[in-house]
């Protein structure tokens, strides 16, 4: 925003439509909730290599898989290691997973379009039929390829599922921009003699993010299933790394007799994505225009 | 006894933010065989009350309060449900703004009439469908058999209304209900439209209940006026003594805002800044398809320091020549030059660098505001863009601009959803203002205003003329404000020009048939 002068030193505050949301957003436990989780997890997540309570590596051979216990809080795997140090390090990949592939997704999507609705015509033809196209593969297969052929590794894991997500981005963005460009305050920016692409950047996508960012934040548990089914099948995070998708993929070889092997790293992932669904359901009825003042 | 007496009615909405009381001892009748009015602008409850005789208003939020409404002597408020559904389909009809919304798109015109009168009135099919007819031909509607056939779109909006007017005779109601009958339509459209619910009121004896925003519009066919505003009734009677000796303050400014008079001649030397030659803007919806000539082959001067009122119905082109000459539309064929420079032929950065010199100001202050802007980041857009102010008098020149347009300069910060309709306008016309252009387009920019707003933004509009020396381009459909505001009219139909002239010329010796037809229809006749 820019700085007010002394001209306007008794300026009222305006209320933004953020701000209206942000107020409505707060009315909603339940998002609120959910959206402290996820802040505990991204903040626990950060810290993991000063606070876990285990270094990542330390192995106890002697003790092998044992249960819950003072020394060891959520138990230990088969080789001893402890398992809310191995949840903490899983949970700094899924997370970033998720969000990086999400952020991969939001950028090509948003920018595709955003750009194909408003140039309308033969250019949305054609950069529209490219997102059916690739819509049309079999994105698993795409995945394995990719993992195939570049070797398994995890920057590639993030762009490849970010490649995937974004064609959904892209069809919400564009629907959004088509018909925001019909309304008035648009024609007025050409009028004033405004570039297409600031057009875009200052006029439209602000106006078109409300949905946008729902589907984010729905978008990152996706994302974060779709690398622990990944790592489940073999073809995502490998060890030494490791992520909620495969301490679970490692629990379900030997959930009959180590349980807590498995349901542990399973809450910790089902709790992420409960509490990203919360606060996108939140955010969603905070964001949406019809229920905005008007 | 009248028909529909309403005695001290009051509705209250509970929301978040408490109670709002919508309707406020509100106290009404409608005669047998007679009209009345109920006027207000927008929020004064007039749709509320009525909605509330029938029984139709959502419960919760809304909530009755007190008051009685007797309809033939039976107390509407102490019925059933079930009941009240059976006066409303069988004693009382409505007819809406919106005829589109209430036809049900999939069948025929016939098929919708047909089934209420076999379902309700038991009658055969062969019956119900001359009986049908018969409506049809009552409403008006040319060629009733092949109207039967024929789906809603297919209609024009007056035909439409027609159709739903014909519909709400089905059971042959003691009262009707008009909400903003007329209020979507054009005006000659609205003429016969008002015409027909005169006649069939007094060959059915209905009485009506007509919802008007427009004063102008109610005066020559209601017998009683109430005048509501923020859910009061302020004052009722006769539409003359209404008109002649008006009590209230309110009703005193809604007369005064109702357009009237003729802008003071001010000849201006014939310099056309705009030439116009054969212009041509025609749209292919599909390709392959016959085009729509919104646009065909107008010739138009524009002469500097003028006011054209440009006037037209929908459809007429008006809004897409307007377009034209700002290049915002893309045209088919013909010059436009501007000062002699070519405007047809600019492009890219030359067009760019070229539009402050030429402005816009939209018909709808809701739409053609960015929602995320503030007031001070939609007036900055165009001085930055253009490099018309200094960063550090910046400030300076939005604070003239919006002392020019009118708004306090404490507003600087809010945002678009925090104004009313006239302020928001005043927004928009300021950033209009903002590069100094030489022209303007002002596109229907009061029809979307209640009456008492738009009497201001029309003053604002001709002082701000005056001030920035402007050529403006006006266009509107409504005739008594293209006459308030232009110094030369020019009239469009089809997408051709028909006549222009001076205000005077225009209005006092109509040449062409649909000029003469266009002034016949302003309503009010009565009223001035």
């Amino acid at each position: 925003m820019n700085t007010v002068a002394p001209v306007f030193e008794d300026a009222e505050k305006g209320s933004s439509l953020w701000h209206d949301a942000w107020l409505r957003l707060r009315k909603n436990k339940l998002a609120l909730l959910g959206g402290s989780v996820l802040l505990f997890m991204v903040v626990v997540a950060l810290l993991t290599p000063w606070i876990a309570p285990y270094s990542y590596e330390a192995q106890n051979l002697d003790l092998g898989a044992s249960a819950p216990s003072a020394a060891h809080w959520l138990g230990t795997d088969i080789f001893g290691r402890d398992m809310l140090t191995q949840i903490m390090y899983g949970g700094r990949i899924s997370l970033a997973v998720g969000f990086i592939a999400t952020a991969v997704a939001l950028l090509i999507g948003v920018t595709w379009g955003a750009v194909a609705g408003y140039a309308g015509g033969r250019v949305d033809a054609v950069m529209m039929r490219l997102v059916d196209i690739l819509y049309a593969l079999p994105f698993m297969i795409f995945i394995v390829l990719l993992m195939v052929v570049f070797g398994r590794n995890i920057l590639l894991l993030f762009l490849a599922i970010g490649a995937v997500e974004w064609l959904t981005m892209a069809r919400i963005m564009r629907s959004q921009v088509q018909s925001l460009r019909q309304q008035e305050f648009v024609e007025a920016a050409v009028s004033v003699g405004l570039s297409p692409a600031a057009i875009i950047r200052k006029h439209l996508i602000p106006n078109a993010l409300g949905p946008v960012i729902v589907y984010t934040t729905l978008t990152i548990p996706s994302v974060m299933l779709l690398e622990a089914f990944l790592s489940f099948l073999g073809l995502g995070i490998q060890p030494p790394a490791t992520s909620w998708g495969l301490l679970i993929s490692y629990g379900a070889e030997t959930m009959e007799e180590y349980p807590w092997l498995l349901i542990f790293p399973g809450c910790a992932l089902t709790l992420t994505l409960f509490s990203l669904n919360f606060l996108g359901d939140g955010l969603r009825d905070a964001l949406d225009v019809r229920g905005s003042k008007d | 006894m009248a028909l529909l007496s309403v005695d001290n009615l009051s509705v209250s909405f509970v929301t978040r933010n408490g109670t709002n009381k919508a309707v406020n001892n509100v106290s009404f009748s409608v005669e047998e065989r007679q009209i009345t009015a109920i006027i207000g602008e927008s929020g004064s409850g007039k749709s509320v009350s009525c909605y509330a005789v029938l029984g139709l208003i959502p419960s919760p939020p809304g909530r009755i309060d007190g008051g009685t409404v007797y309809f033939q002597g039976q107390d509407l408020l102490a019925l059933s449900e079930a009941e009240l559904r059976a006066i409303r389909g069988r004693d009382i009809a409505m007819i809406f703004q919106d005829p589109m919304t209430c036809l049900n798109p999939f069948m025929k015109i016939g098929d919708q009439l047909i089934e209420p009168l076999t379902l309700h009135k038991g009658m055969a099919k062969g019956a119900a469908k001359e009986q049908a007819i018969a409506l049809l031909d009552e409403v008006d509607i040319r060629d009733p058999q092949a109207a039967m056939s024929a789906f809603p779109h297919e209609f024009s909006g007056g035909m439409r209304q027609r159709v739903m007017i014909a519909m709400a005779l089905i059971n042959e109601p003691k009262l009707l209900i008009a909400d903003e009958p007329t209020t979507a339509l054009d005006v000659t459209i609205q003429a016969q439209i008002l015409k027909l619910i005169a006649e069939l009121q007094i060959k059915r004896d209905i009485g009506v209940l007509f919802i008007s925003h427009d004063l102008a519009v109610v005066s020559d066919i209601a017998d009683q006026i109430v005048v509501m505003e923020k859910g009061k009734v302020l004052e009722g009677g006769k539409p003359k003594a209404i008109f002649d000796n008006p009590q209230h303050p309110y009703t005193q400014k809604l007369l005064a805002a109702i357009p009237s008079g003729q802008k003071a001649t001010n000849p201006v030397a014939p310099d056309p800044l705009i030439r116009i030659k054969h212009l041509r803007t025609w749209f292919t919806p599909t390709a392959g398809a016959e085009p729509v000539k919104a646009v065909n082959d107008v010739s138009l001067e524009i002469h500097r320091g003028e006011v054209l009122g440009l006037v037209g119905e929908s459809g007429s082109g008006k809004s897409t020549l307007g377009r034209s000459i700002l290049r915002l539309v893309p045209i088919t064929s013909g010059q436009i030059t501007f000062e002699g420079m070519e405007l047809s032929a600019l492009e890219g950065r030359a067009l760019k660098q070229f539009r402050h010199r030429m402005q816009m100001i939209f018909q709808d202050p809701y739409a053609s505001l960015n929602p995320r802007m503030t007031v001070y980041d939609t007036l900055a857009e165009p001085l930055l863009l253009h490099g018309l102010v200094r960063t550090a008098d910046l400030d300076q020149a939005i604070r003239e601009l919006m002392d020019n347009v009118g708004l306090a300069r404490t507003f600087v910060r809010k945002y678009p959803h925090e104004f009313s309709g006239g302020q928001r306008q005043r927004i928009a016309i300021g950033r209009a203002l903002a590069t100094r252009p030489e022209f303007i387009v002002a596109d229907e920019p009061v029809s979307a205003l209640d009456v008492t707003i738009q009497a201001q933004i029309l003053n604002l509009l001709a002082e701000l003329t005056k001030e920035y020396g402007l050529t403006m381009l006006f266009i509107s459909h409504d005739l008594a404000v293209i006459r308030q505001i232009a110094d030369r009219i020019a009239v469009m139909y089809h997408g051709k020009l028909v006549e222009q002239g001076s205000t005077a010329q225009v209005f006092e010796t109509p040449q062409q048939e649909y000029t003469q037809a266009l002034l016949a229809a302003i309503p009010g006749a009565n009223a001035a």
